[in-house]
């Protein structure tokens, strides 16, 4: 399913290429013991290294080097075990040392892929350029004083991993699903919260189009700092179609950086050729070349958790999933422990569904999380297990979940408050029927007469009698035998 | 000479445990001496009450038994120290006021051994220069006088001046130096003392105003080579905190002192006596050679033939890393801030208010050889040739155990010669370079004076972190040499 734009002139094929900035967890920055939290009170988490003081000198931390590590083995990733710091020097207020320190020339993780997963169930393999460890800027605070800029360095010096894709996205819901893998994969690795809202994962999109069928790479824009993957997407389809426009008019485009307004919805030139950073990138003379012990990286490999495309090929192979539900379960690793720790000893495509349907509906409709939810694993487990004894209809579990989604109650509890027990006693069902067919005497002969759909009436009356207690199985049967005999 | 000023550090020492007098008696000298050489301008920030204080809490720990290693000394810190609560300038107008609230790692050793800081000793604005005439707060004069010309002021070297000058001057019994390209070396050679670069690594370099990362490391500057090495038994030592400090174990420096060298083998470099170097500084050369021989030391010829390219890569090194490390000097948290229409007009007006011409020019060098374009041929060669000397120091260190080298080309000069082309300036550290390129260590003793009763200094360089032998050699020279003479008024 080849994503093209319509052009004026034929068609056009997009080349994305995406750079994620994620936030390592760890509890300190990168080269400062100041704290990483989120929220604190402005310029309370900085060192005198994170501003940039006379005299400071980085030390390396040794969390976040092995985070990266083990973000590049989870990226199936060539691991560096020699790298070098860079400055990038460029001049800002929220920048205190006056130069990010960055990698350039040798990032501590080389090539890896990812696998994306899309919305017609198939997959693609979109290559890692490189990952590497840099410093995080302060932020810049441009409306809370009439002419003057206020400055947090809180986030200054927090540790980044930079991941550079390789320009194998063509198009936004490839991008789309391309971060939703790696968010997925962080979070496993447990190396970033993922969490874009508050900026712990950052995505800067390269942007260029080509006509359908050629080869060449047509000069790039890179669209900054879009912090949604809905915006990336956008970002990416406005700035598409104006490249398109550009180039059909006759134009060319230049290579800049460019903002996105999710406002206006399009991008917009940030810097004018004029101000053209030139970084005058050279090696970091307060740190020596990082050098990884190779006992160390085999230790972080053998501790590796299962990860999202494997834990999904065993739902597959396992539990009999097909590859979209299985893909939605292993999303989340959260979701996926829950919806384990409900299919354990049961039917786990039953459970699936469960998860997936109601389950996900309660969490959406009370607003709660994986980790918050509603219903239990245990209690979700619980009600499973009683409609497999018979306990509860599909149909009755369904109420007895939105009850314990209103009350909190485990199933069996409810079941008994509210006398939902389905009804398996024959006789009481004989009973019923028969009441409905004497009620009905004229639908009972159109039945007889061949009228065979109009059985499903009579189920839908004996339901409404039996408050929907009657085991629907023995309804079935029993009704056939009354009609039949 | 009975004054208390004009003891070395290891017998003000020993008369301090005796009981001869108190560190309060010996810092009260120093503090009266230091208002009547005022003129030399050696000290931006004088801290007398503070260093009276210190020597106090000096006196008291001795009472107690607790003395360190450097216990009631008086001291002068260079400015390019960070002291805690106590104006640190670089001798820079950009950061005129900047208290730190951190003490730097050498300077907490210090004060852990029980020195006492009497201030903070001028400098090259940014330990930018040769002769101490950088600074913002104007030149440094040395104590030393031409005969020939005892009015002129002649300069005391840089960028350590201050120290150098306070030194020689008894305004202080050891300072702290640091040395890029030969701050320390060439001023001890221009006062007549001692100092000693140690290998890069040995001192941490946290808490030292940075210059150019890869090269700047702390030393001490003193009297006598025993001084030196009981300051550097203080200030060496491996720091967390510096990611290039050595995890290595500190000797007892002193004891490296046995006046024993026989059979040492002393490199004698052909590359360092050019077509054009004075007799008088030859002359001196050739003595320490004798001095070596006597003592029963194996002269060796050597050859370092990269020796020419150490100060052209010198200058492309040392100005892209300050460029880089100066670049915080932005007006926005600390120091000098001249308000500006803009960020940017803030950033401009700013630092060339803050800044002086020497640091301006080697921050536009350092900002050229980095640029895209020119980055491969002058940064990355540079690094290249910096591998090659490096390289040649290691060779020769295969067949000698000490190199032996003038320290500097000439004797002290006056103020305001050599300032009309900067290149003229950077040659003075012709000699001194290369060690620092290589990250060895170099020690200058004072070995004979000029013709016009200035002192010429001899360099000493080691293989890395063997400084215990520069010492060894160097106290067998400073025997030798006898050097007794002193500075005007002095």
């Amino acid at each position: 399913m080849t994503y093209l734009l319509q052009g004026d002139t034929g068609d056009w094929e997009v080349v994305i290429g995406l750079e994620v900035h994620a936030q390592v967890i760890s509890n300190s920055k990168l080269f400062s013991g100041a704290a990483t939290e989120f929220g604190g009170d402005p310029n309370a988490q900085v060192s005198f290294v994170d501003a940039g003081f006379p005299g400071m000198l980085p030390v390396i931390n040794g969390v976040c080097v092995e985070q990266a590590v083990r973000t590049g083995l989870g990226l199936k990733a060539r691991i560096n075990l020699t790298s070098v710091f860079a400055r990038k020097n460029y001049f800002y207020a929220d920048l205190p040392q006056g130069y990010q320190i960055s990698q350039y020339e040798l990032p501590i993780v080389g090539e890896g892929e990812l696998i994306i997963d899309l919305a017609d169930g198939t997959s693609r393999a979109i290559g890692i350029e490189r990952l590497h460890l840099e410093q995080d800027a302060g932020k810049s605070m441009h409306d809370q004083h009439p002419t003057k800029s206020y400055i947090d360095l809180n986030r200054s010096g927090v540790a980044l991993m930079e991941i550079v894709s390789k320009p194998d996205l063509r198009s936004p819901e490839e991008a789309g699903a391309y971060i939703a893998k790696l968010r997925s994969i962080l979070r496993y690795l447990g190396t970033c919260d993922g969490n874009m809202q508050e900026g712990s994962l950052r995505c800067d999109a390269n942007v260029s189009v080509r006509p359908k069928g050629s080869t060449e790479l047509r000069t790039r824009c890179e669209i900054k700092n879009v912090n949604s993957i809905r915006f990336v997407q956008q970002a990416i389809e406005y700035e598409a179609r104006r490249h398109i426009e550009v180039y059909e008019s006759g134009g060319t485009i230049d290579q800049e950086t460019r903002l996105f307004d999710s406002a206006k919805v399009e991008t917009r030139s940030m810097r004018s050729k004029e101000h053209a950073h030139d970084y005058r990138y050279f090696p970091d003379p307060d740190l020596l070349p990082l050098v990884l012990d190779p006992a160390m990286v085999e230790t972080i490999r053998a501790s590796l958790p299962e990860l999202p495309d494997e834990r999904k090929e065993r739902y597959i192979k396992d539990f009999g999933l097909n590859s979209y539900d299985a893909g939605i379960l292993v999303a989340e690793k959260a979701n996926a422990a829950f919806f384990e720790a409900v299919a354990k000893g049961r039917d786990a495509k039953q459970a699936a569904n469960w998860i997936m349907g109601d389950f996900f509906a309660a969490l959406n409709a009370t607003g709660r999380t994986i980790d918050d939810p509603p219903v239990t694993a245990a209690a979700l487990g619980e009600l499973l297990d009683l409609i497999k004894d018979g306990t509860l209809s599909g149909r009755l579990a369904k109420d007895v979940f939105a009850l314990m989604v209103e009350t909190g109650k485990g199933p069996a509890v409810l079941v008994e408050e509210k006398g939902l027990k389905q009804v398996t006693d024959t006789g009481a069902i004989e009973a019923a029927i028969d009441a409905v067919m004497a009620a009905n005497p004229d639908k009972v002969a159109e039945v007889k007469a061949g009228k065979d759909k109009l059985i499903g009436w009579f189920v839908g009356q004996v339901m409404k009698s039996t408050g929907g207690k009657a085991n629907p199985a023995m309804l079935n049967e029993l009704l056939a035998k009354k009609f039949k005999g | 000479m009975s004054a208390l000023e004009n003891l070395t550090i290891a017998e003000a020492g020993r008369r301090l445990a005796k009981g001869d007098f108190t560190a309060v008696e010996l810092t009260e000298a120093h503090v009266a001496r230091m208002a009547r050489f005022r003129h030399l301008n050696a000290y931006i920030t004088e801290t007398p009450e503070a260093a009276i204080a210190a020597a106090k809490a000096s006196d008291e720990r001795r009472r107690q038994g607790q003395a360190g290693g450097l216990e009631g000394i008086p001291l002068g810190i260079k400015d390019l120290f960070c002291t805690e609560g106590v104006q640190t300038t670089a001798a820079s107008r950009i950061l005129e006021g900047f208290k730190p609230q951190y003490e730097s790692t050498v300077t907490q050793r210090l004060k852990a051994a029980g020195a006492v800081s009497l201030g903070k000793l001028n400098l090259d604005e940014f330990a930018m220069g040769s002769s101490n005439t950088t600074s913002a707060f104007g030149p440094v004069e040395n104590p030393w006088k031409r005969k020939s010309a005892p009015a002129t002021k002649l300069v005391p070297g840089g960028s350590s001046g201050g120290s150098a000058a306070a030194v020689a001057a008894r305004i202080a019994m050891g300072a702290t130096g640091t040395d890029t390209g030969g701050s320390i070396r060439q001023p001890a050679s221009f006062c007549g003392i001692v100092g000693i670069k140690p290998t890069y690594g040995r001192c941490s370099r946290w808490g030292i105003v940075a210059f150019a990362s890869s090269l700047d490391q702390a030393g001490p500057m003193a009297r006598t080579v025993e001084d030196c090495a009981l300051m550097l038994n203080a200030m060496a030592g491996h720091d967390a905190k510096d990611s290039t400090s050595a995890p290595i174990a500190v000797p007892d420096f002193a004891r490296a002192l046995t006046g024993d060298i026989r059979g040492l083998k002393v490199g004698i470099p052909a590359e360092y006596r050019p077509a054009g170097l004075s007799d008088e500084v030859a002359k001196v050369w050739d003595q320490g050679i004798e001095w070596l021989k006597a003592a029963g030391a194996i002269p060796v010829e050597i050859s370092l033939p990269t020796t020419k390219y150490a100060l052209p890569t010198y200058y492309i090194i040392a100005p892209a890393e300050c460029s880089s490390n100066l670049a915080r000097y932005d007006g926005v948290r600390f120091g000098l801030r001249v308000p500006g229409q803009t960020l940017d007009d803030m950033y401009r007006k700013t630092r060339a208010a803050g800044f002086g011409r020497e640091v301006r020019r080697r921050i536009l060098i350092g900002t050229y050889v980095l640029s895209a374009g020119y980055y491969d041929a002058y940064y990355a060669k540079a690094q290249k040739v910096r591998r090659l000397i490096a390289d040649d120091f290691a060779n020769a260190f295969k067949t000698v155990d000490v190199i032996l080298t003038p320290t500097a080309p000439t004797p002290a000069f006056a103020q305001g010669e050599n300032t009309d082309d900067p290149v003229t300036m950077w040659l003075n550290d012709v000699f001194t370079i290369p060690t620092s390129m290589a990250g060895l260590p170099g020690l200058s003793l004072p070995a004979g004076l000029s013709s016009d009763g200035l002192p010429l200094g001899l360099q000493l360089i080691g293989r890395p972190f063997d400084e215990e032998t520069l010492f060894r050699v160097a106290g067998v020279m400073e025997t030798a040499a006898d050097f007794k003479a002193l500075p005007e008024g002095v």
